[in-house]
Formats: C-alpha cells, sequence, structure tokens
C-alpha cells in the first residue's frame, strides 16, 4: 500500500446542488496506465482538478505518495511529482517552445532573486541543465528545430505534443493527460497513442488520461474506469469493460422494449 | 568571457561602466552649447523616467499586473530618502571639512539614502501586494490607484516632511552619474530577470495563471515578487528625483505621474525593455522639444500638450501594441525567426523531425 502513487478515496465534490463526482476512488500504482472515460459531462475533468488541487473535494481524501492533498495549492501537488495537460490547450503562447518547456521544469531549477541578477556559477549551472533538459524533451517529441518558434504558431499538433513535453519537464511520477488525442487526425492519433506508450516507458511514470478516441483508450490502458453522471459505473481491464452491459447503457442507452421482445 | 569567475566578471564590468559614466558626465558639462544646463536637465529627467518605465515594465510587462500606483512608490523613495538626507545625513556632511572629504561622503550618502528609500518603497510593495494580488486585471489596477492616493494624502498630513508646502532643503547630491548608474543598474537587472527561472515565472504568470500554478509556480508569490522588485526599482528612482530637484511636493506624486509611467510602458510596448527605453526617452523629449512650436503660432498660445496628446492617440491608434509589440529592439531589427516564422513549416524539415521522434513501439 506503502508505494502507491496516487490514493483517493471516496472524493466526493458538490456545486451547489448538483453532485458532480460521487464516491471516486482510485489507486495508481508506479508505471501503470489508466484511462478515464465518460459521456460528456460525467466528471472526467473534474476529477483531474481534484486531483491537481484546482477543486477541493467536499467530501474524501487524496493522498499523492502517502501525502494528504487535501490543504495544498496545485503548485505544491505538481512538486509532489504530479503533472497535467489541459483539455484545451493551455500554453503560454507569446513564449517561445523552448521557454514553454522549461517553465515546465520551474520547480528543478530554482534560485533567488540575486543569483539571477549576478549570474552566479548556481545561476549558470541551472540554466544549462533547463537548456539541456528541455532540449532532450523537445528532440523527443520532434519540436527541436521548433525550439525559438513562439508556441502560437505551431500547428495543432505540434501545440499538443509540447503541451506534454512541458508537463514532463516536471519530472512527474503520475502523468495526467486530458484528452491528448482531441483535434488530431487518425494518423497523429496513432502516433500519438504510440509516444505515450513510449514515455511511459522511457520516464518509468504511470499515466492517467481521459480520452474519448475508443481505439486509443481501449489499445493501451491496462485499466479503465467508466465514469457517468459522476459515479463509478465499471472498471477493470478493456476487454471486461467493453463488454460490460452498464457501460453499453452509458454510452449507447437501454435497449428499446421491442427490441428486447425480439 | 564566461571563464572568468562570475564576481571578477562583474567587477570589471562594473570599473569600466563607472569610468565610462564620469567621463561622459564631465563630457556633458564641458560641452560648449548655450543652455547646456536645460539640456543636461533634460537627460537626467529621460534617465529616472527610464528608470520608472523599465521597473513598471517588470510588474506590468513581465508579469502582466496591471499596476497603477507607481508614483505611490517613487513618492515612498523620494520622501524617505529625503528624510535621511536632511535629517541625518546631510547634518554629517556639514561638520566635514570642505573639499574631497565632503564630496566622498556625500556621494556615499546619496547612495545609502537613495537604495533605503527604494527598500521602504519595496516594504510598500510587499504590503500593497500580499492582499490585493488575490485581485486580478481591472479591480488590481484600481486597488493599486488607491494605493497611490493614499500615500500621497498621508505624506500630505505629516508635517515633518513639510506636508503641503513640500519639502524643501534636499541637497543637490543626485547628478547625470548616479541616474545612468541607476538606468543601467535597472535595466541589467531587468535584462537578466526575464532570462532566468524568476522571470519566466513572471511571465508564465502572465501567459496563463492556472497553467503557471500546474506547472509549479506560486502565482502568489512570484507577483509579490514583482511589485517588491518594481516597487524598489521605482523609490530609488524617486530617491534621485528628490536629490536633483532638491524640493518635493505631494502634488508630483499625483495618479497623473502612475498614468504617465503607465503611458510610456505601453507605447514602448508591454513587456519590452527596450521599448520602455524609447518610450521614456520620446515622452520626455516631447513635451520639451514641442515648446518651440508656440514660436510659429499667432497670439502666444502654447498648443504642446494638445499636440502631445493628439500623438499619443495617433500613436496607440496606429499601434496598439506599442512601438515594438513584446519584442526587444534587437529583435525587430535583426528580424529573428523565432518572432513570426514566415513558413512555418517546410516539408523537409517536418521529415526531419518525425525521424527524430521514438521509434514506434
Amino acid at each position: 500500500m506503502a508505494n502507491e502513487l496516487l490514493n483517493a478515496r471516496n472524493v466526493t465534490i458538490r456545486f451547489g446542488g448538483l453532485t458532480a463526482v460521487a464516491d471516486f476512488n482510485l489507486a495508481i500504482q508506479p508505471h501503470e496506465l489508466i484511462g478515464l472515460i465518460g459521456p460528456n459531462g460525467a466528471g472526467k475533468t473534474t476529477v483531474f482538478n481534484m486531483l491537481t488541487g484546482v477543486y477541493k473535494p467536499t467530501d474524501g481524501t487524496i493522498e499523492v505518495s502517502g501525502v494528504p492533498t487535501g490543504k495544498l495549492k496545485p503548485f505544491d501537488i505538481t512538486a509532489l511529482g504530479v503533472a497535467r495537460t489541459f483539455q484545451n490547450i493551455r500554453l503560454f503562447k507569446d513564449l517561445t517552445v523552448l521557454d514553454n518547456v522549461k517553465i515546465g521544469g520551474h520547480i528543478h531549477y530554482k534560485y533567488s532573486v540575486t543569483s539571477a541578477v549576478l549570474h552566479t556559477n548556481r545561476f549558470q549551472e541551472a540554466e544549462r541543465v533547463a537548456e539541456d533538459d528541455a532540449m532532450r524533451l523537445l528532440s523527443i517529441f520532434g519540436l527541436q528545430s521548433r525550439a525559438q518558434f513562439l508556441a502560437k504558431n505551431l500547428p495543432y499538433g505540434d501545440q499538443r505534443r509540447l503541451e506534454i513535453a512541458r508537463a514532463l519537464a516536471a519530472r512527474p511520477k503520475l502523468l495526467l493527460l486530458d484528452e491528448p488525442a482531441a483535434g488530431l487526425n487518425d494518423r497523429e492519433t496513432h502516433d500519438l497513442m504510440n509516444t505515450i506508450h513510449d514515455i511511459r516507458d522511457r520516464f518509468n511514470i504511470a499515466i492517467l488520461l481521459i480520452e474519448h478516441h475508443m481505439e486509443l483508450v481501449m489499445g493501451i490502458c491496462e485499466r479503465i474506469i467508466v465514469l457517468n453522471f459522476g459515479k463509478t459505473i465499471s472498471q477493470g481491464a478493456p476487454g471486461y469493460v467493453r463488454n460490460d452491459p452498464v457501460v453499453i447503457e452509458a454510452y449507447l442507452g437501454e435497449p428499446a422494449d421491442d427490441a428486447t421482445m425480439i | 568571457m564566461n571563464r572568468l569567475p562570475w564576481w571578477l566578471r562583474d567587477s570589471i564590468f562594473l570599473t569600466l561602466g563607472v569610468a565610462a559614466l564620469i567621463g561622459l558626465s564631465y563630457l556633458l558639462e564641458s560641452l560648449p552649447i548655450s543652455g547646456m544646463a536645460y539640456y543636461n536637465r533634460i537627460i537626467v529627467m529621460m534617465g529616472i523616467n527610464i528608470t520608472l518605465a523599465v521597473s513598471l515594465n517588470i510588474i506590468n510587462g513581465h508579469a502582466g499586473q496591471f499596476s497603477l500606483g507607481h508614483a505611490g512608490f517613487m513618492a515612498v523613495g523620494a520622501y524617505f530618502a529625503s528624510f535621511l538626507t536632511v535629517f541625518y545625513f546631510s547634518p554629517i556632511v556639514d561638520k566635514l571639512p570642505a573639499g574631497s572629504q565632503q564630496w566622498l561622503a556625500q556621494n556615499a550618502f546619496v547612495l545609502v539614502a537613495v537604495l533605503l528609500g527604494g527598500a521602504l518603497a519595496a516594504l510598500a510593495g510587499y504590503i500593497v501586494g500580499l492582499p490585493s494580488l488575490r485581485l486580478r486585471g481591472d479591480y488590481l489596477a484600481i486597488v493599486t490607484l488607491g494605493f497611490g492616493e493614499i500615500i500621497r494624502v498621508l505624506i500630505l498630513n505629516i508635517d515633518k516632511v513639510g506636508a503641503a508646502r513640500g519639502f524643501s532643503g534636499i541637497p543637490k547630491w543626485a547628478n547625470f552619474f548616479w541616474v545612468y548608474f541607476f538606468v543601467v543598474f535597472t535595466v541589467l537587472i531587468s535584462m537578466r530577470l526575464v532570462k532566468s527561472s524568476v522571470g519566466r515565472a513572471f511571465l508564465a504568470v502572465r501567459e496563463d495563471q492556472i497553467a503557471a500554478e500546474a506547472m509549479g509556480v506560486d502565482t502568489t508569490k512570484y507577483k509579490v515578487k514583482a511589485f517588491i522588485i518594481g516597487s524598489f526599482l521605482a523609490g530609488v528612482a524617486g530617491g534621485l528625483f528628490a536629490h536633483y530637484m532638491m524640493y518635493l511636493n505631494p502634488t508630483m506624486f499625483m495618479f497623473i505621474k502612475s498614468f504617465e509611467v503607465v503611458a510610456m510602458v505601453v507605447l514602448g510596448g508591454l513587456g519590452s525593455i527596450s521599448g520602455s527605453i524609447i518610450a521614456a526617452v520620446i515622452l520626455t523629449f516631447l513635451p520639451e522639444g514641442l515648446r518651440m512650436v508656440k514660436d510659429y503660432i499667432p497670439g502666444g498660445k502654447d498648443p504642446r500638450m494638445i499636440i502631445y496628446s493628439i500623438m499619443l492617440i495617433g500613436l496607440m491608434l496606429t499601434r496598439p501594441q506599442g512601438l515594438l509589440g513584446r519584442r526587444e529592439l534587437w529583435q525587430v531589427l535583426g528580424r529573428r525567426k523565432d518572432v513570426v516564422p514566415d513558413d512555418p513549416r517546410d516539408e523537409a524539415e517536418d521529415k526531419l523531425d518525425r525521424n527524430a521522434a521514438p521509434p514506434v513501439t
């Protein structure tokens, strides 16, 4: 139990009278690749926002590496080893691709204002490491030749990949990807699938991803959790979830009466 | 240059810079131009305005926190530095025998006074920063505007520093050398900060606070840091202003002064250090340069402020992003590709990139 990266117990959040997520439980082991799926409005992104500290759960506890996150701010949770991407890309649009990734590693390249102003050895060393780390990440995602572009000038697919690179720069133990394939074409989605699988092994991290693209989720995830109206309706291996009648019902609706009669 | 240890490299730069500034200040005073004292005064005012604009650019341009209280921070620095000089330092200097000893003491004291003025302004920045930085955009602007006025009204009621009569009797210890010493100091701090993790955190806060927090940036901490650094430098500018003008009055620090500095930063381009410098130079020189227009207009009316305003409006209409936008002067001149790629993607390069990606599993 001690080596769980993340442990969410009975997590519930209410916005006024609306219970967005109810009794959500999730334990993530190192190196796991987990999918979180569900119809629109099921509460998937809300779960992400609670795990990363953007929202505080009304009930229940979340622990990251054994540390309760109830009172922590999002940046503290990042320091504990949880990094994320956003459903609607949130890059630093007017900064260069390189600076975006460097900011991703912010927690690892800290030094004082005085060091920065005097260009001390500590500053030079930290900046050299930042530059190396960032360029290595960019080359993994095939973006190294665009390091000096402004992020807003990148094509959409590159922006998605840059967001993942930026999150990885925080050297997380758990990476949360919110619809990484949204808006990508088939070829790009296929490439992304391989990339996600690959970075899990290369960086030895656990990944939790939200995705609507079933081929991607079923193809790479080892475990899938299905949410509907804030409740966990099914979870298990892709083969099990795919055939679970509750899941089919959530996505396609109940079988019509006359259909059952036939 | 990178071979040298940082402290040795910076000491060499400092020595060379000081020597150059001293040479320049002697040159300016000895130039055989009639009315040189007047031009000298404009040049010094330019320096003070550059310091103000560049320091506000750290808060408004880099960290993206719209502050309208810069005159307030300047006033804190100006009054505290003058207070120290008039009541503590000046009596000491007067007791010394005239000559080089006095000269040395007054230059040492003006440095101390100005830095302490900046320190108190930084404290003010910290105090304003903490509660008000939970606000964003327009709300923050209004709070900082209110803060500037509070400072002014406070000073107006402190009799020790002259209240509404103004604070006179400040010795003229600041000169071209000290003003431009701090101009270089400010520009250097600003340029080095923006290329460091601190500056990147400022920019991240400006670009997207939610993403910045998700990347581990403590946004409140960095906003307060930006305010502390910016207000420190504004306080320094205030101290220099006081020791050059030899007189202070609360009306000098009305919100209109804050607007003037904001106009410089916006005109130069929010976030552009060289833009702030250029705009500060233009906006200091323009009202003076326009004085001659009066001679060509019958009836002795002075239209310079009207022309000044029309020029500002015209500039903002034609270039709403400011003279340089978010770029620096050398980026605009050099047309570097990091700014706007003309051809974002060419096919050959594309293939090369795909090969660099990890092998598909």
